[in-house]
């Protein structure tokens, strides 16, 4: 900024000091977009020289093997419904680990959040303690649990679950106490002013403030969850991506089956998606009173 | 109040059945949660699972991760004494040398310290327990392991049959079979994790090694270090760049090809309803086929590598940033569009100077925090399409006994994905601060 209070300041002192300014900020946003694009040059590159096969070709046949799997899926399209049958079971699999978790790490998130909001928390000290554990629990892959647990218990659906819900619970706990951070602490001091425990105060006090808050967070999770749920039974965890990992592993002549998975993973994908993106905009946008 | 429809009676039975309402969603909830949970503790074979868990496995990964084993094996048959770190042929000691807690001889002495003392002698083997007695044990090719125990009932860390016998104590563990005897002595820490057997600063302590540093052997100290075969330290720090990378690729490639679909599918930038439409139905179906499937077809197409990694987060995320770029669209104020067109602007102006600076800090706040998340699914999707530290981290599970590499991978990618939390944390905070009269 130039010196306004001095006397040496013309119109045109003015206009100049502004273009230089305008010019330098220019030449700054050049340069970062230069460096940006040189970045992903030259990373494209070498993720490229490091890759199986090359970008080119594979961009080429990149509509190969959708189109060989649904060509032999609609070849054998009268086989479709039996094979919905048959993978039923294993999506119901996929969906309940994906339910389970959720609802596990939203219990606990639920607690933790709370330890973890200033002017909430039952335990002020342990405030920075339930943050961190909260965040080793979010950035630990979920995969990573997964393939530990399945060492120790064996495939199958539990470790996908525990793993995943052990995902939700520092997600979702980050996010709760966000919420937490903006809920009116009048009715917790009413209620503790006449006398109520810790845990009345949260079930009456705060949680009736956030509940639709959290739920919303809860739904989009689910959907997220969904698909690691599908995404951990390809390494050996159970549901139906373990089915797709047996179907694309034996390779041409069970491609009907492979597109049939594929087919109820997209669906379900999609009505969840649906369902919960709908009871979200009820849930923020219904009830205009809930949260200010 | 006056109002003859409402009358006192009526507003309590009202306030009566809300209560009612309430108490009965109150109840029912966790019910109805509890009864999920107890179909899915079935449904997911819960009981069963204790059976299937090995406890063996548990406590062998537990122990891995803070400590190690060297092991010292006699073949049998001809002899020869073998002594590796964790019985891996890059932990092996040079022929002809030995730790100094065993003294090699024609009878072998290990010490285990503690008083425990085990013996590999030309025909016999001894284990000297203290508080238990002396274990003898006589492998041979015909006759099997013949073990002979202090008298009295059998403890149950011993377990003795034809052709083997396993003694597991505080100090070590024994196993004798016909064709090798070897024993396990456990120490606290990583193995090696510096500088492998081979290398000459193996033996030296830090304050040792500093000097040396100091005194010019930088290059040679670095280089045992960095190319450590065990560790590979140069690989692993290589797997986590390409994991980033990885991240990097997709997030902002995505972004790239999102914001110009987010015009079209914005309803103030978008007359044609057809346009609007497809490009929605497109984020729609590309966000619906899910990372999995994307990662399949990618992985046929463009072989395995960080590459096709990157590939399927950036066609996912396409499909989720079209959604939220639109969104963020179609909030934005008319006034400064018509602001700039008022002054003659092109459309393309008028998109560079009345919309771009409007939205873009909410455009980038959103591309970082997905970078933070995406460095986490770069991670799991680097398991499938083989890029990244998570090729390592799954190879390193999958073998079921590096698991003190694992558990430094896992050290390595919270570290990372916390660094990444942090870092995009910081540049968000400074891109709302920076331009808090632009939105």
């Amino acid at each position: 900024m130039a010196d306004i209070t001095s006397s040496g300041v013309t119109p045109q002192s003015i206009t100049e000091s502004y273009l230089q300014e305008i010019k330098r900020k220019r030449l700054y946003s050049g340069i970062t977009l230069v460096v940006f694009i040189l970045l992903m040059v030259s990373g494209f590159n070498l993720a490229a020289s490091r890759n199986g096969g090359s970008f080119w070709g594979g961009l080429s046949n990149f509509f190969d093997y959708p189109s060989e799997v649904v060509s032999e899926a609609a070849s054998k399209a009268s086989e479709l419904p039996a094979h919905f049958v048959t993978y039923f079971p294993a999506l119901v699999e996929t969906v309940n680990i994906a339910a389970v978790s959720t609802l596990i790490g939203a219990l606990l998130a639920t607690v933790l959040s709370l330890l973890a909001t200033r002017g909430l928390a039952r335990w002020p000290w342990a405030i920075g303690l339930v943050r961190r554990v909260l965040d080793i629990m979010r950035a630990v892959p979920d995969i990573v649990i997964a393939l530990i647990l399945i060492f120790i218990l064996g495939g199958g659906p539990v470790p996908a679950m525990i793993a995943i819900a052990f995902h939700t619970t520092g997600a979702l706990g980050k996010l709760f106490s966000e919420v937490n951070e903006n809920a009116d602490l009048k009715p917790v001091d009413g209620l503790k002013s006449v006398g109520a425990t810790w845990t009345q105060q949260m079930l009456l006090g705060v949680i009736p403030q956030v509940a639709p808050n959290w739920l919303s967070y809860t739904l989009l999770r689910f959907e997220i969850n969904i698909r690691a749920s599908a995404i951990l039974g390809f390494v050996g965890a159970g549901g139906l991506g373990y089915e797709l990992k047996n179907a694309i592993s034996w390779g041409q002549g069970r491609y009907d089956e492979a597109g049939a998975m594929f087919l109820m993973l997209f669906l379900t994908i999609v009505i969840v998606d649906q369902i919960s993106s709908a009871m979200r905009n009820r849930l923020t946008h219904g009830d205009g009173g809930l949260h200010a | 109040m006056t109002d003859a429809t409402i009358s006192p009676a009526a507003l309590e039975d009202d306030a009566r059945a809300l209560f009612r309402r309430k108490r009965m969603i109150a109840f029912s909830v966790p019910v109805a949660i509890l009864l999920y949970l107890t179909y899915t503790f079935f449904a997911f074979d819960v009981p069963g699972l204790w059976q299937r868990a090995s406890a063996d496995n548990a406590r062998s990964l537990v122990a891995d991760t803070y400590s190690h084993k060297v092991h010292v094996t006699r073949d049998n048959r001809s002899g020869e004494i073998t002594y590796a770190i964790e019985g891996e042929r890059k932990g092996r000691y040079p022929e002809g040398e030995s730790p100094s807690w065993v003294e090699p001889g024609e009878t072998t002495i290990i010490d285990l310290e503690d008083g425990h003392i085990v013996t590999f002698g030309p025909e016999t083997i001894t284990y000297d327990i203290p508080g238990y007695g002396m274990v003898t044990a006589t492998p041979s090719r015909s006759a099997g392991v013949q073990a002979v125990l202090p008298d009295g009932d059998m403890p149950e860390w011993i377990n003795v049959s034809k052709n083997r016998m396993a003694i597991t104590t505080d100090a070590g563990r024994l196993t004798v079979t016909r064709n090798r005897s070897e024993v396990f002595r456990y120490f606290f820490g990583w193995e090696q994790f510096w500088f492998t057997l081979d290398s000459p600063y193996h033996n030296m302590n830090v304050v040792e090694v500093m000097s040396r540093f100091a005194a010019g052997e930088n290059a040679e100290i670095w280089d045992d270090f960095w190319n450590n075969p065990m560790w590979l330290h140069s690989s692993v720090a290589w797997a986590i760049f390409e994991t980033i990378l990885m991240a990097f690729l997709g997030t902002f490639g995505a972004a790239i090809i999102a914001l110009p679909l987010a015009f079209l599918a914005a309803k103030n930038f978008s007359p044609f309803w057809l346009a609007r439409f497809t490009t929605r139905r497109f984020f729609d179906f590309v966000r619906g086929v899910d990372a999995l499937i994307w990662t399949i077809i990618l992985t046929r197409a463009f072989g395995l590598g960080p590459l096709t990694g990157a590939l399927a987060i950036l066609i996912t995320d396409t499909g989720t940033f079209g959604k939220i770029f639109s969104e963020a669209l179609e909030n934005v104020d008319k006034k400064q569009i018509e602001g700039v067109q008022s002054t003659g602007a092109r459309p393309i102006q008028r998109y560079r100077f009345g919309v771009i600076p409007q939205v873009m800090p909410v455009l980038l706040s959103q591309i970082l925090y997905f970078l933070e998340s995406n460095t986490r699914s770069a991670t799991v999707i680097g398991a499938i399409t083989g890029g990244g530290i998570g090729l390592m981290l799954t190879q390193a599970i999958i073998t079921q006994k590096d698991w003190e590499e694992v558990t430094y991978y896992i050290v390595l990618v919270v570290l990372m994905v916390m660094f990444m939390d942090w870092a995009s944390g910081k540049l968000r905070a400074r891109l709302i601060k920076g331009d808090d009269g632009g939105h």
